[in-house]
């Protein structure tokens, strides 16, 4: 315990002194709009920051956001989960079954119930039997894959529009707002001016951007990604800022110390793998219920995987899972909507690059200064002459941007120090 | 302590102290995966018993149609890509390595050596072992990117080589679309140009069973010589256990990352060969066979990552699979199969664990006791 303040010390002494957190994370993201700001006005590739894009996205982020929070949510309690995947699978289904039957909302309860069965199974796999972490979730994936086939097959089958591998179409969806003011939401029969819509439209450098940005966020916004996206901070403050906090990250960190302070770890770690399996359901269930309006075999496409990819992008923790969630909606959603246009994308690495070679030049940083402008460098002629990348490969761009900011940022990061490693009350390690 | 000492396990009335530790734990384990396959089949009877299926009939159309002899070939022309797949995954799991991009490296392979094979003209067998040679290079090339990933940037080779998964496909969609696919009119079943005669592998069974099968074979006996009686295998399984321990009597962890996951990704680069070589000659997004990297998984997994138990375990799985178009016949839902798989999987490793942790209790008890004999006499 001693060592808690030297810790503290020695990684307050690496950061910059001067703006502190929270100033930084403002330049930072300031800076990133003016690039996109710069590419958008040299390409005329206006879609690039309207409120479109972002609305898709957001639309995208959602779903990869819950399942790297239920990752997280396992993680911190010290069990890793692969079943995400398949904890996704059971949501889809359970909630595009509960959406036909009862209405959308209960739809997304019966999503998160599905998914807490497969963190269950998940939980009594590893906890109870102790066998591998990884091998469970990889069997629940399975389970769940072939799982909802055959429950297809049995009740889907025969249905007005069903079959093996596609739920009935659900009637009603849940309800979009806008937002009064900003994006011209309705009060009391009054329709608000639309501020953003107003700035969007002008076109101006950063502004109108920003404006696109924050649009996207605030028009036609489904509640359930309002609700998902107050997931982070509550989180957060769970973990971080309460006594059941504390003793869930203890027993991710180090379980036996936590049992010998009288936290029942065992019990815990059921609590989180619960809670994260819930988030997965509710992530499944936001595909097949707000995404599209049914059940459809291959619906989370992965997603589970890319949830703990963005997990550890985020460092284990819940803004972090946002920014790598957002960051994946993001290319996603530009993907969609950009077409042909999306070769400005290399123009924006180009400009990306040459501002990491300038800092880094300043900073005689010499390694870093080298890759960033063989960066420049490639992303330039890319953009020269480059007219038109095909659609097959685009398909691959979210995944191939995951691998490429993994491989560049995973030197920094500290996971929870036993997660993985499983936990026998009174057995010394 | 003194509570389990004195419970009397099943384990317990079957292994007796005259027989040698080695045929105890063999005992365990084979009554122990039989015990696992018949409790899964259980909660698969219940599974379909709630769901209003009759479970009796199902067992007795799978038993009926599994004793064919035509569907005997049927078995082990299907377990063939799964003793790939699974050798594969295996190699991986002897590092601590858990290779999930299977998938991904046998269809850029399947791609690549049909492609390839098609561009030269050589005698029968050459021809045959060139498209072979090419297909682990290609398998081994594209596990190379995560084993250098893993290797020098410590990225988890989980995630690795499920984003890896997904860029293959994307890689192999456009290779495919843009210069590998062969036009022919009317013909919606696209395919590369189709191999020469020179390029098939003969059967061993005329039409029901290919030379792929031996192959399979060769490399499982490949695999259990290499890692358990060679010099590497011993460094192999040293580094896997404890990566640091071995560091220190100089085998880099490092090191062999990168050569398990070559060799890894060389044996999954011939999973989609059987179809190439033997049955669709060519490669095409709907000819060749998916899903064998993850199916490979769980064969491995139920094989305990050991070469006899791959074998048995990919049979199994592929008499499984034989038998499902005959339940869809008999109204029962074929997919109940590959639950029944996944059921299956997870009591085998299941059961597996409590018995290693029963044997491990019986060894201290055993030791103890024979202690406590000699101190008092």
């Amino acid at each position: 315990m001693s060592t808690e303040p030297t810790t503290k010390t020695t990684t307050t002494a690496r950061q910059v002194p001067a703006i502190g957190r929270s100033g930084r994370f403002l330049l930072t993201a300031v800076t990133l709009v003016a690039l996109m700001s710069a590419t958008r006005i040299w390409t005329g590739f206006d879609n690039l920051t309207s409120s479109g894009t972002t609305g898709a996205a957001l639309r995208l982020t959602v779903p990869i956001l819950l399942a790297g929070l239920a990752g997280l949510w396992a993680e911190r309690v010290g069990v890793l989960n692969i079943g995400i995947e398949g904890m996704m699978i059971f949501g889809t289904w359970f909630g595009a079954y509960g959406a036909w039957q009862w209405g959308p909302w209960a739809g997304l309860v019966l999503a998160i119930v599905g998914g807490m069965l497969g963190g269950g199974i998940h939980a009594i796999a590893t906890i109870r039997y102790n066998i591998d972490q990884v091998i469970s979730g990889v069997v629940i994936n399975l389970l769940a894959l072939f799982g909802a086939r055959y429950l297809s097959e049995l009740f889907f089958v025969g249905q007005r529009q069903g079959g093996i591998s596609q739920s009935p179409p659900q009637s009603s969806g849940i309800p979009t707002i806008d937002f009064p003011f900003l994006a011209g939401g309705n009060i009391g029969g009054w329709k608000s001016p639309d501020v953003l819509l107003w700035f969007e439209e002008r076109g101006w450098f950063v502004i109108a951007d920003i404006a696109g940005l924050l649009r996207g966020i605030t028009a036609g916004v489904s509640l359930a990604s309002l609700f998902a996206l107050s997931l982070v901070p509550i989180s957060a403050w769970i973990l971080w800022r309460t006594s059941f906090g504390l003793r869930l990250r203890s027993s991710g960190e180090s379980p036996q110390s936590a049992e010998s302070l009288g936290v029942n770890v065992i019990r815990l770690r059921y609590y989180g793998l619960l809670i994260s399996g819930g988030l997965a359901g509710l992530g499944g269930g936001f595909l097949s219920i707000v995404s599209s309006s049914y059940y459809r075999q291959g619906q989370t496409a992965g997603r589970g995987f890319i949830g703990l990819a963005t997990m550890i992008f985020g460092n284990w923790r819940p803004s972090g899972v946002l920014g790598g969630a957002a960051l994946f909606g993001y290319s996603e959603g530009i993907k969609l909507v950009a077409g042909r246009s999306i070769t400005g994308l290399f123009l924006f690495i180009a400009l990306i690059s040459a501002l990491t070679l300038l800092i880094s030049a300043g900073q005689r940083k010499q390694r870093r200064s080298i890759a960033a402008a063989v960066a420049l460098i490639l992303a330039m002629v890319a953009y020269l002459t480059i007219n038109e990348v095909p659609d097959s490969l685009t398909q691959g761009l979210p995944y191939l941007i995951t691998l490429i900011v993994l491989a560049t940022a995973s030197q920094r990061l500290r996971p929870p120090a036993q997660a993985g490693a499983p936990y026998r009350p009174g057995e010394d390690h | 302590m003194s509570q389990t000492r004195t419970r009397i396990t099943l384990l317990d009335r079957v292994l007796t102290p005259s027989q040698s530790p080695r045929t105890q734990t063999m005992i365990a384990t084979v009554g122990g995966s039989l015990f696992a396959v018949v409790l899964a089949l259980a909660i698969c009877a219940v599974m379909l018993a709630i769901t209003g299926k009759n479970a009796l009939d199902a067992y007795s159309t799978i038993i009926e149609t599994g004793t064919d002899t035509n569907k005997l070939l049927e078995t082990l022309r299907r377990a063939t890509p799964l003793i790939f797949s699974a050798t594969a995954v295996a190699v991986g799991f002897k590092m601590n390595l858990f290779n999930i991009g299977v998938e991904g490296q046998y269809l850029f392979a399947a791609l690549i050596a049909a492609e390839a094979g098609s561009w030269v003209g050589l005698p029968a067998p050459l021809h045959v072992s060139y498209i072979l040679i090419v297909a682990m290079i290609a398998g081994a090339a594209w596990a190379s990117i995560a084993a250098l990933l893993k290797a020098y940037k410590g990225i988890h080779e989980v995630i690795s080589t499920i984003m890896l998964n997904y860029i293959a496909l994307a890689v192999i969609q456009w290779l495919f679309e843009s210069f590998f696919r062969e036009e022919i009119e009317g013909n919606l079943n696209v395919k590369t140009s189709i191999l020469p005669d020179s390029a098939r592998i003969p059967d061993i069974v005329d039409g029901r069973l290919n030379g792929m099968f031996l192959v399979a074979l060769l490399v499982v006996a490949v695999f259990w010589v290499l890692v358990y009686r060679s010099r590497f295998g011993f460094r192999l399984r040293a580094s896997g256990h404890n990566a640091a321990a071995a560091s220190t009597a100089g085998i880099s962890a490092r090191h062999m990352i990168i050569i398990s996951m070559l060799i890894s990704g060389a044996i999954a680069g011939l999973v989609a060969m059987q179809s190439v070589l033997g049955e669709a000659f060519a490669y095409g997004p709907s000819a060749t066979p998916i899903q064998y990297g993850f199916a490979g998984i769980t064969v491995a997994l139920l094989g305990r990552n050991h070469p006899i138990g791959i074998v048995i375990a990919a049979i199994l799985f592929g008499f499984l699979d034989s038998t499902s178009a005959a339940l869809q016949l008999a109204d029962v839902p074929n997919s109940i199969v590959k639950v029944m798989q996944a059921i299956i999987v997870l009591t085998v490793v299941i059961v597996n664990e409590a018995t290693i942790r029963r044997l491990n209790v019986r060894t201290a008890e055993q030791a103890r006791a024979k202690l406590e004999t000699g101190g008092a006499s």
